[in-house]
């Protein structure tokens, strides 16, 4: 085999090499590294160096050095001249990417040559992509002490060629994850921004209602526990919270006389108050929601599972299972708070309407679902305890739980089905 | 990838030489742990290194940058290395490459322990 068979089979081997360290090795530094390695070991050069360019900034950063030592600086900043010369219009506005590139190139070659030389570099070789200066492989003079010639240039261009492309893609996906990040932050931003507008309605809405004092933020923090226990995903019961929030966001419409009545009011009064499910709906379906089915949870929360409720009077299936959720948590809300008129149910009552409604004006699941969390932090299972918080800490007596339980096996099994259809409707 | 450092032998130890193995194949992974011993031995106040490429088929372009790094911190250290048992094909490369310059060459292990004991009799600056 002749020599030059050899160094030609050597360099081959070496690009495959190159080819391989560039595509698989997932730590930007050490690729560079291996890289320099490949192009140092290609030709039998003792000192060499990796550099990125940065465009923005006109700096070389040294990624990957060998046999310099500390003899050069980690950054070089490419003087104004040669970066609009590889800028190629001149004019320095940066609006070109560096573009035209041979002569141009030459110029960087010629400012780096000068600073290096007395540091041994002999060959400076711009990595380009696209037009575009990536960075610059530094190499000083061969083992065997023979000059460097113009196929060993090429051949330093070739592998450059390889290493140019890890470099820029790299850079590409530093960017993708930059973007990705300050996209993350922005969304968070506006997520956030969106929720405390949220809480402002809901406070606007209770505000309202003199004798609901943060029934809607009750409402929405149940509708987030029961369809957590559910097996709702985070997104979706982050959803429901905001159902629950602005569910009666409609009564913003409704007369407050009406609202805050201190009586039962009459059947006027009701079909007036009764249009705010609709009316919530039209406030809300405009508004671009990170989440799609708010203005629907707004518009059914009174449906019934029977079909007596309104506006539309839907049936079971019908129902969407967010409205179906903060329903129940609205029910359940309005049942444990004090009314003008009347005191909060104990919660045996609660149970017995549980038992008595599930299946007509409740879903006997989402029931299961708030019972099982109710159960679960009453005997501490659960922490913290949310809804004890807001119910009072004794509200739910030691001696009721047997009874809750019961109604869960029996929601379960449907045997409350038969109970309650003998019982006749309520 | 942690092989124990190759033992130097009883004559090894009085003049302070080591010898490293250099495996069937030196590519980055097993030219890192050459260069790891080596350097170790370095460190350790070793002044004469043998390389022994017995078992060595292929040194590809990683290995033989690793190497002329190795030949880099010998020099810096004032340590003497020799390549022993260098089949034709890889002699040949390191003659292209430049590294048979810059090492002492041995045909055999012994022969390479030998030399490098003459000169550690007499070290530099003596
Ligand atoms: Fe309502």
């Amino acid at each position: 085999m002749s020599d030059s068979t050899r160094m030609v089979l050597h360099a081959f081997a070496a690009l495959a090499d190159l080819g391989e360290e560039i595509a698989e090795t997932s730590d930007f530094e050490e690729m560079v590294r291996s890289a320099l390695h490949v192009v140092l070991g290609t030709m039998g050069i003792r000192r060499g160096a990796v550099a990125e360019f940065d465009r923005g900034t006109g700096v070389l950063r040294f990624v990957a050095s060998r046999g310099f030592g500390d003899t050069h600086p980690a950054e070089v900043n490419l003087p104004r001249k040669s970066r609009e010369g590889a800028n190629g219009n001149g004019n320095g506005d940066g609006s070109a990417p560096y573009a035209h590139a041979l002569q141009d190139y030459a110029l960087v070659e010629h400012e780096i040559h000068e600073r290096f030389h007395e540091a041994g570099v002999e060959v400076v070789t711009p990595l380009v992509v696209r037009g575009e200066l990536v960075g610059v492989i530094l190499l000083g003079g061969k083992a065997s002490g023979v000059a460097f010639t113009q196929e060993d240039r090429e051949l330093a261009r070739a592998l450059g060629r390889h290493v140019g492309v890890g470099l820029h893609n790299h850079r590409l996906l530093r960017e993708v994850e930059r973007r990705a990040e300050e996209n993350q932050k922005l969304y968070e931003t506006m997520k956030g921004s969106y929720k405390d507008t949220v809480r402002a309605f809901a406070a606007a809405i209770d505000c309202k209602d003199k004798y609901t004092q943060g029934h809607s933020e009750r409402v929405g923090k149940y509708s987030e526990i029961i369809a957590r226990e559910m097996g709702w995903g985070d997104e979706e019961v982050e959803a429901i919270a905001i159902g629950g929030y602005l569910h009666d966001v409609g009564k913003l419409v409704v007369d407050r006389d009406i609202i805050n009545a201190p009586y039962r009011i009459d059947a006027k009064q009701s079909s007036e108050l009764n249009r705010h499910p609709a009316a919530g709906y039209e406030i809300l379906r405009p508004i671009q929601h990170p989440f799609a089915d708010i203005p629907l949870m707004a518009r059914y929360h009174h449906e019934r599972p029977d079909g007596r409720g309104y506006p539309e009077g839907l049936k079971d299936e019908e129902i969407p299972p967010g409205a179906k959720i903060v329903s129940l948590a609205d029910s359940f809300d309005a049942m444990t708070t004090d009314r003008p008129y009347r005191r909060r149910r104990t919660f045996d009552e609660v149970v017995a309407d549980f038992r008595r409604n599930s299946g007509k004006q409740f879903s006997p699941q989402v029931v299961v679902a708030l019972c099982r969390a109710l159960l679960k932090e009453a005997r501490g299972e659960t922490r913290p305890r949310q809804m004890m918080r807001l119910l009072g800490r004794d509200y739910v007596p030691e001696h009721t739980l047997p009874a809750l339980e019961q109604l869960i096996a029996d929601l379960e099994s449907g045997a409350h089905l038969t109970t309650a259809q003998a019982s006749g409707p309520a | 990838m942690s092989e124990p450092l190759a033992e130097p032998t009883t004559a090894q130890a009085v003049v302070d030489v080591a010898v490293v193995y250099a495996g069937d194949y030196v590519n980055k992974m097993s030219g890192q742990r050459i260069e790891r011993e080596c350097l170790t031995r370095m460190e350790r106040g070793c002044r004469a290194l043998v390389i022994n490429f017995q078992d060595t088929e292929l040194v590809n372009s990683i290995g033989v940058s690793i190497l002329l790094g190795v030949i880099d911190a010998a020099e810096q250290s004032g340590t003497r290395l020799a390549f022993s048992n260098v089949s034709v094909h890889t002699l040949k490369l390191f003659e292209l490459l430049g590294l048979t310059r810059l090492v002492v060459l041995a045909d055999s292990e012994e022969a390479a322990l030998a030399t490098l004991e003459e000169f550690s009799a007499t070290p530099p600056g003596h």
